[in-house]
This record gives C-alpha cells, sequence and structure tokens, in this order.
C-alpha cells in the first residue's frame, strides 16, 4: 500500500512551513508531504496549528517562512483561486456554503470557476453528477439555509468535488455528527480516494482517523511531533500525552 | 524661508488639537476596534454634543464643560439603547456588515439633517470666559479655547484606560473584543458588556462634541470631517490601542495644523483622509497594530 | 433565482438568445420613453422634465452602485466623487474643446472608469468595511483637490451656459431628458448583462463568502476590480450632463450629500441582488422625493431618504423585491 507511494513524487510537499501572527507562533518548521493518491491524517489538539496550516496550504493564509510545492511546482506565493485551478481543494471546519444560491448553484461555481467549464448544459449535467456522488441529488433546488448538519458537511465535500481536485483536504467534515452520518462521509471520502484524489483527512474523532488513514501526521503546539502508520502514531508516547493532557 | 515662530506654533497647535482628537477617536477605538460596530456615525453624535452644549449654553448660560458633564448621563443610556437596537436587528442575526453599514450610514445623515432643521446652517458658537483669552510666553500662545479640549481629552481616555485596566466592567470589554467564548464561560454577558462598552463610546463622542464647540463654531454638516479622522486615528493607532488612538491623535492633529499653516487650510480635510488611504495601503495594522 | 444562464458573455453580442432577451425590455423601453416625451410635452410643464430628470439621473446611478455594492457586496461612500468627476470633466470640455454631449460622456466615463480601477485596485483588498471608509475618503479629498482647481471654478464655481439643442428635440431640457433616459437604459441593460454573466455569478458568491468563494477557483479582486471599474464609470457618465442641467457648478453642488446618500438608499430599499431593485428604489424614492420638496420642504425630503434607509436596513433588508418575494410565497 505506502510501498508503492515512495516511487513517485508527493503530489503536495511543504517544507519547514512557519506562520506567527504577532507574537504567536501558531505553526512551527512544519514539513509535510502528501503522496499521490494517499490518504494522509492530520490530528492534534485544539490550538496545534492545524486549522492555521490548511490555511497555508490552500492560500488563505501567506506563511512567513518555508515554501509550498504542488507537483513540483512552488506555489508558495500563489492565492486561493489559482491554487484551486491548479486542483487543490479544501472543505472548511464550519461549512461556508453560498448562502444565497441553492444547492447545485454551489456546486456549480467551481466547475464554472475552477475547472473553466463554459457550456452551461455540461456545467448542469456535471453538477448534477456531483450531487449523485456524494447523495443530494433530492435537495438540489434547496437554499443551504434549510439544510441539515450532515448534507451542510456534504455540499462542503461537493463543492471541493466539484472543483475536480487532485487534492482534497478535508477539514473536520464530520465534526458533531452522529456515527451513522461520520460513516456516511467516511464512505463518501473512500470513493473519491478511490477515484484517485490524494486526501489529507483533519479530525477528531479517532476511529475515522484510524480507519481512513494510510499514514497519519500529529501537529502540537505548531510543531510536527510524529509521522507514521497508524498504529505506530497512536501508540507514540508524546501523542497519548497530547491528548490525555488536552 | 521657514519661519521657526511660525513654525513652532504651528507644531504647538497640532498638539492642541491632538489631545482633543483623542477624546474624539477614543469611542471608535472602543465601538469599532475592539466591538467590531462600524459605527460611521460617531461623528454625528459628536454634533449632537457640540449642539446641545450650545443649546445649554445660549439658554441657560451654562458653561460647555458643565453642560458636557450633564449630558454624559442621557449620552450613555442613549448609547445602550442605540446598541440595542443595533443588536436586535443586526448582530444578532450575524448580517453581513453591508446592512450595519448601511444603518449608520443612514443615521449620520438623520442626524445631520435633524440638527439643520432644528438649528440651520448657520455657525454656533459658545460663551465662556476662557474662550477668548491665551497665555503667551515670549513668541509661543496658547490660546485656552485649544488647550482646555486638549487637556480635558486626554483625561477622557486616561479615565477610560484606568477603566478597561482596572475594573471588572473594563477589563470584561478587553476581554469581549478578545474572545466573547471566553468572556462567556466566566460568567460574564457579552451583548450586556457591549451595551455598555458602546454606551461608553457614545458619551465620549458627546463630551468631544461639547469642547469641540469650545474650539471653534459649528454648523451640522462638520460632522463630515470627522468622519475621516476619526477612522484614521483609530486605524493608524492600531485599532484596538488606546495608546495608539493617543499617538496616532496627534500624528492627525500636527499633520493637520502644519498643512492649514503652510499649505492653507483648503487643504487641511484632506490630511486626515489621506492617511487613512496611506496607512490602509501601506500598513493597515497601523502603528502600534498586531 | 437566476441560474438560467450561468455562462453567458459580457458584452451583448449578436446571437438569437441574446437578442431574444433584451427584445422585450429594449422595446418596453422605447415606448414607454415615446410615452414620456409625449405625456410631457402635453403637461408642458417645465418642472415635470427637471423632475423625471433627476429621477431618471438617480435610475442610473442606483443602477450603477448597485454592481458593485448590491452584487459584491462593497459598499462605495464615495459616489460623490465620481460623479464630480464626471461633472468636472464635463465643465472642462465646456471652457476648452466644447465637444457634443454624448461624446464628453463617453470621455467623463472612461475617466471615472479609469480611476474607479485604480481607486479599486488599491482599497478592494481591504475588508468591506475599511473599503467603505477608504471610498468615502477617496470622495473628500477628490472635494479638496476640486475645491483648489481655479480654472474649473475652484470654490467659488463656475456658471454654465447651455448651448443649442438638436433640432430633433427642440428645447434643451428635452435633450437632457432625451440623453439621461438614453443613459438610463444602457445602465440597466449593462447590469443585467453583468448580472446574468459568470461575472454576476462571481461577484454573488464573493457577497456571500468571499474566501471561500477563491478556495472555489474565484478570482475575487479581478472581478470586484472589473465591477468597480463599470460601476465608476457608469456614475461618472451621469455626472456628465449634470453642469447643464443646474447651469452652475460648484464643489457644493458637485459633492453633494444628498446624491450619495440617495444612491446608498435606493438599492437598498428597492432591492440589492438585482437590476430591478435600483430602478424601482430610484423611481419610487426619486418620485416621493420631488413630491414632498415641493409640498412640504427639501430638508424634510432628505430627512425621509434617511429614515427610510434605516428602516429597510433594520426591517426589510432584501428591499422591496425581498418584500414582494416573501409575500408571493415560499416557493420564489
Amino acid at each position: 500500500m505506502s510501498e508503492d507511494l515512495t516511487a513517485q513524487a508527493p503530489i503536495l510537499r511543504a517544507t519547514q512551513v512557519t506562520k506567527s501572527f504577532g507574537g504567536f507562533t501558531a505553526v512551527d518548521g512544519v514539513d509535510f508531504t502528501l503522496g499521490q493518491r494517499e490518504r494522509v491524517g492530520l490530528i492534534g489538539p485544539n490550538g496545534s496549528g492545524k486549522s492555521t496550516f490548511v490555511n497555508s496550504l490552500t492560500g488563505v493564509i501567506r506563511i512567513d517562512h518555508g515554501s509550498i510545492e504542488f507537483n513540483g511546482t512552488d506555489i508558495t506565493k500563489l492565492p486561493s483561486w489559482r491554487r484551486a485551478r491548479l486542483g487543490i481543494a479544501r472543505s472548511f471546519q464550519i461549512p461556508r456554503p453560498f448562502k444565497n444560491q441553492t444547492v447545485i448553484e454551489n456546486i456549480e461555481i467551481p466547475l464554472m470557476f475552477a475547472v473553466g467549464h463554459h457550456n452551461p448544459d455540461q456545467i448542469e449535467a456535471k453538477a448534477e453528477a456531483i450531487l449523485a456522488q456524494i447523495g443530494l441529488s433530492g435537495r438540489r433546488n434547496d437554499s443551504p439555509k434549510n439544510l441539515t448538519q450532515v448534507d451542510l458537511r456534504k455540499l462542503e465535500l461537493g463543492r471541493a468535488l466539484a472543483a475536480e481536485p487532485r487534492v482534497l483536504i478535508a477539514d473536520e467534515s464530520m465534526a458533531g455528527l452522529s456515527d451513522p452520518e461520520v460513516d456516511e462521509i467516511l464512505e463518501v471520502l473512500f470513493k473519491l480516494s478511490a477515484d484517485g484524489i490524494s486526501i489529507v483527512l483533519i479530525e477528531h474523532i479517532m476511529r475515522a482517523v484510524v480507519r481512513f488513514s494510510q499514514r497519519i501526521v500529529v501537529l502540537v503546539a505548531g510543531k510536527k511531533i510524529a509521522d507514521g502508520e497508524p498504529r505506530e502514531v497512536m501508540s507514540h508516547p508524546e501523542v497519548e500525552r497530547a491528548y490525555l493532557g488536552q | 524661508m521657514v519661519s521657526p515662530e511660525l513654525f513652532f506654533n504651528a507644531l504647538l497647535t497640532g498638539m492642541f488639537l491632538g489631545g482633543f482628537y483623542a477624546a474624539v477617536s477614543v469611542g471608535i477605538t472602543i465601538a469599532f476596534g475592539m466591538l467590531d460596530i462600524v459605527n460611521i456615525a460617531h461623528p454625528a453624535f459628536i454634533m449632537l454634543g457640540a449642539f446641545i452644549a450650545y443649546y445649554l449654553n445660549s439658554t441657560f448660560g451654562i458653561d460647555p464643560l458643565l453642560a458636557s458633564l450633564i449630558a454624559v448621563v442621557p449620552a450613555f443610556l442613549g448609547g445602550r439603547l442605540f446598541y440595542k437596537i443595533y443588536y436586535y436587528a443586526f448582530e444578532r442575526h450575524g448580517e453581513e456588515s453591508l446592512q450595519g453599514l448601511a444603518f449608520f450610514f443612514g443615521i449620520l445623515f438623520i442626524v445631520e439633517v435633524g440638527l439643520l432643521l432644528v438649528f440651520g446652517v448657520d455657525y454656533r458658537f459658545v460663551e465662556a470666559n476662557y474662550i477668548r483669552k491665551t497665555i503667551e510666553f515670549g513668541y509661543v500662545a496658547l490660546p485656552l479655547r485649544l488647550v482646555i479640549p486638549m487637556l480635558a481629552g486626554l483625561a477622557i481616555v486616561a479615565a477610560i484606560q484606568i477603566f478597561t485596566s482596572r475594573t471588572f466592567l473594563g477589563r470584561a470589554i478587553l476581554a469581549v473584543s478578545q474572545d466573547p467564548g471566553a468572556l462567556r464561560m466566566v460568567g460574564g454577558n457579552p451583548v450586556r458588556v457591549k451595551e455598555i462598552a458602546f454606551g461608553l463610546s457614545i458619551a465620549t463622542a458627546v463630551v468631544a462634541g461639547a469642547l469641540l464647540i469650545i474650539i471653534q463654531p459649528v454648523e451640522p454638516s462638520l460632522g463630515r470631517e470627522y468622519i475621516g479622522r476619526v477612522f484614521a486615528i483609530c486605524v493608524l493607532g492600531g485599532m484596538t490601542s488606546l495608546s495608539g488612538t493617543v499617538v496616532a491623535s496627534f500624528i492627525v492633529g500636527i499633520a493637520e495644523a502644519l498643512t492649514t499653516t503652510f499649505g492653507g487650510p483648503a487643504w487641511a480635510p484632506a490630511v486626515a483622509f489621506g492617511l487613512l488611504i496611506l496607512t490602509l495601503i501601506v500598513r493597515p495594522e497601523g502603528i502600534f497594530g498586531r | 433565482m437566476n441560474a438560467t444562464n450561468p455562462t453567458a458573455p459580457i458584452l451583448v453580442t449578436i446571437s438569437g438568445r441574446r437578442v431574444r432577451r433584451y427584445l422585450i425590455p429594449a422595446t418596453a423601453s422605447v415606448l414607454i420613453a415615446l410615452l414620456g416625451f409625449a405625456l410631457l410635452d402635453w403637461i408642458s410643464f417645465e418642472y415635470a422634465y427637471i423632475a423625471t430628470y433627476t429621477i431618471l439621473q438617480y435610475v442610473v446611478l442606483a443602477t450603477a452602485w448597485n454592481i458593485l455594492g448590491g452584487y459584491a457586496g462593497y459598499v462605495n461612500f464615495g459616489v460623490a466623487g465620481f460623479f464630480a468627476l464626471g461633472v468636472y470633466t464635463s465643465v472642462f470640455n465646456y471652457k476648452t474643446l466644447q465637444l457634443p454631449l454624448p461624446v464628453v460622456i463617453i470621455i467623463a466615463g472612461f475617466i471615472a472608469g479609469v480611476v474607479g480601477l485604480g481607486m479599486g485596485y488599491l482599497t478592494l483588498r481591504l475588508r468591506g468595511v475599511f473599503f467603505s471608509i477608504a471610498t468615502l475618503a477617496f470622495a473628500i479629498v477628490l472635494n479638496t483637490v476640486f475645491n483648489n482647481w481655479h480654472f474649473v471654478g475652484g470654490a467659488r464655481g463656475v456658471s454654465v451656459l447651455r448651448p443649442d439643442a438638436p433640432e430633433f428635440f427642440g428645447t434643451y431640457p428635452r435633450y437632457l431628458f432625451g440623453v439621461m433616459f438614453a443613459l438610463a437604459i444602457a445602465a440597466v441593460l449593462i447590469a443585467r448583462a453583468v448580472e446574468y454573466s459568470w461575472l454576476g455569478r462571481g461577484l454573488a458568491s464573493i457577497r456571500d463568502d468571499e474566501v471561500a468563494a477563491e478556495c472555489s477557483g474565484i478570482p475575487a479582486l479581478r472581478l470586484k476590480l472589473i465591477a468597480a471599474t463599470i460601476s465608476g464609470g457608469l456614475i461618472g457618465m451621469a455626472g456628465a450632463p449634470f453642469p447643464f442641467f443646474i447651469t452652475y457648478v460648484d464643489p457644493a453642488s458637485a459633492f453633494n450629500l444628498t446624491i450619495a446618500v440617495n444612491t446608498v438608499a435606493m438599492p437598498v430599499i428597492g432591492g440589492l441582488t438585482s437590476w430591478i431593485g435600483p430602478v424601482i428604489g430610484a423611481i419610487l424614492l426619486g418620485a416621493l422625493q420631488q413630491i414632498t420638496t415641493v409640498t412640504i420642504s427639501s430638508a424634510l425630503s432628505l430627512m425621509l431618504v434617511g429614515v427610510l434607509l434605516v428602516t429597510f436596513v433594520a426591517l426589510a433588508p432584501r428591499g422591496i423585491i425581498g418584500v414582494v418575494k416573501s409575500l408571493r410565497g415560499p416557493a420564489a
């Protein structure tokens, strides 16, 4: 499984990423790689810098030091929209749908802007396909204001999917969901992985992370303290300490 | 070519104005810097204060400084009420700031037109025995109508500083600006704290208005100049920092005074706005900002 | 809503679909214009032309403002600045080249558009509220500049004589009415084109959530700049005929606070998300103001604008369009 990944270059590589806010260093010299078609989990206690790191990867925040490469290209200075067009998509921790547009219109936006489709019929067809993939076909014309939590999370993933990404960063897509709902989202993510998308899963729900990830990276207080196979990482003493002390 | 006396007096005038501007701006530091309420109608409340002082002075002969003290409590209560309305209409729903902006813009306009309807377009001024007095040291002139507002202004800022650092309520205001969630956890009510803070903000505006009319005669549209000044100072000073506000006030005051003396009064309104644009483009965090 | 054709190009091209979409509103407008002329002629009441000119001017201003304000969510308080750019371009032309009015309008639009682009480039990276304050600052700085520019009158102002009207129109007020009517049609058509195009979808997404929009591939700054340029340019165009309308121009009249507040109030009251809102707001509020100015007082009519703005923003933020939609039922 993980053996053939080392043969290819990583699709995403972050080197010594550092970001400070005023006197507070949120992310401190983090190295991170994501292999082609790999499933990596990113965990850490609250405040460990995961969100800042994700925002750095997607271009929402400019980093102070370090570099980020996508498929060998340096994207450190690129704005979010360029990264989206290159193929990096994300879902947000707290869903941020376009509230004044319908579900299908939300899906159409990345198809129009990140991928660049022009034909309205083609756009609509692809949007419908994505809705089917994530199980929201029945909510096609609904407003996001009327969606349940789990449907909002699906919409987030759907919108990320609509960018036809190579890399998907799923930021806490399952927070606050019930067990069966967590499994629903997990199934969607497994399907996407099978389709060839490299996925970074940021989560607090351990069973989901362990089940999903081929490799787990642990951030604590802005630093990476572990990076390896799930079983290894979860029994790492520092990881236990970080979570018990939480 | 540039006479040192002229330069020095301009500098002095700028300093006096700076102290006054600090009083004018501290309310925005609280409302906008700390509470994220875009009260662009702040200058309207300043004008309201000025005209209240005028009214009390011309009808009852009350000294403007005294008038400001009289107006403080109603202004504070009025501010609290105002925030309640604002909260129920906007903040509670998490509405886009577009509506909040339009709201305050409307209020600004209503107050200006209201003052126009009641007081007319003429310049109004107050009478007090210190207004025409000037203390002179050699070639240095200290007009009392500038000195007193400066001292009063700095006193107001000092009072706010003590309030926010020593009293529970004051520290709650600082807390709410940084993390409303944390405040809830220690039993504070963010909405009520914000209400009081906003009341304070309006109270300072009204008092500043009374100081304004000591410095110069006022007419209703004067408030417009202050929109830029007030936000320029707030942004330049780093938004949440009281000391930043004071320093920025002096910078703006001196810049304006120098421009007026050497460039002519017509350019003065543009100075603050120009500084604001410059700051927003070059260093949006301001001097003291993080 | 209006997701029918998300990828229609911005420019109106001659292809079957496009022409059909605009045929009805275009013919309707021409018919209304002819009716308008006929009616006003029959009343033969000079004031009617003045009143309708003002209302039409507001249609242009409100529609133009809404392209950046309503569609993208960036509130421009510097409307007076762009309007004044148009006014003073016209005054400058009057004192130098004396080109015909339609030409000046285009030039004014171009200048205001370029300034809009420049101002946008400097300020559109700022968070919404800072942008708004910066636009206000910009207008005041511009005001001060024109106050000190003596060639166009400085603070004291300059008188403008109306030239002869083209034969077709007869009197000059009728000519101004016709010009402003044409501008109003143009503004509405442009706003519609933007709204129904990918530009409009992008701006709407920016308005809903700019960060999410950027992460979805929308080049936010570019779209905002386009909107700012179109918006500023149109506002400038509305200002170009103004000197001939009031015949005496000074910074106070050009940098009119009433115009600034109205331009913001009308789209808010009418409805921000579609081109119909500013039109409705401009016609209703404009007419209301004309009536109150004549019957009660101009100061009170100003107060009315402020009160209506505050009331609508607080109670009916979606404007009249929103109220109508909710009355029709959730199916809309």
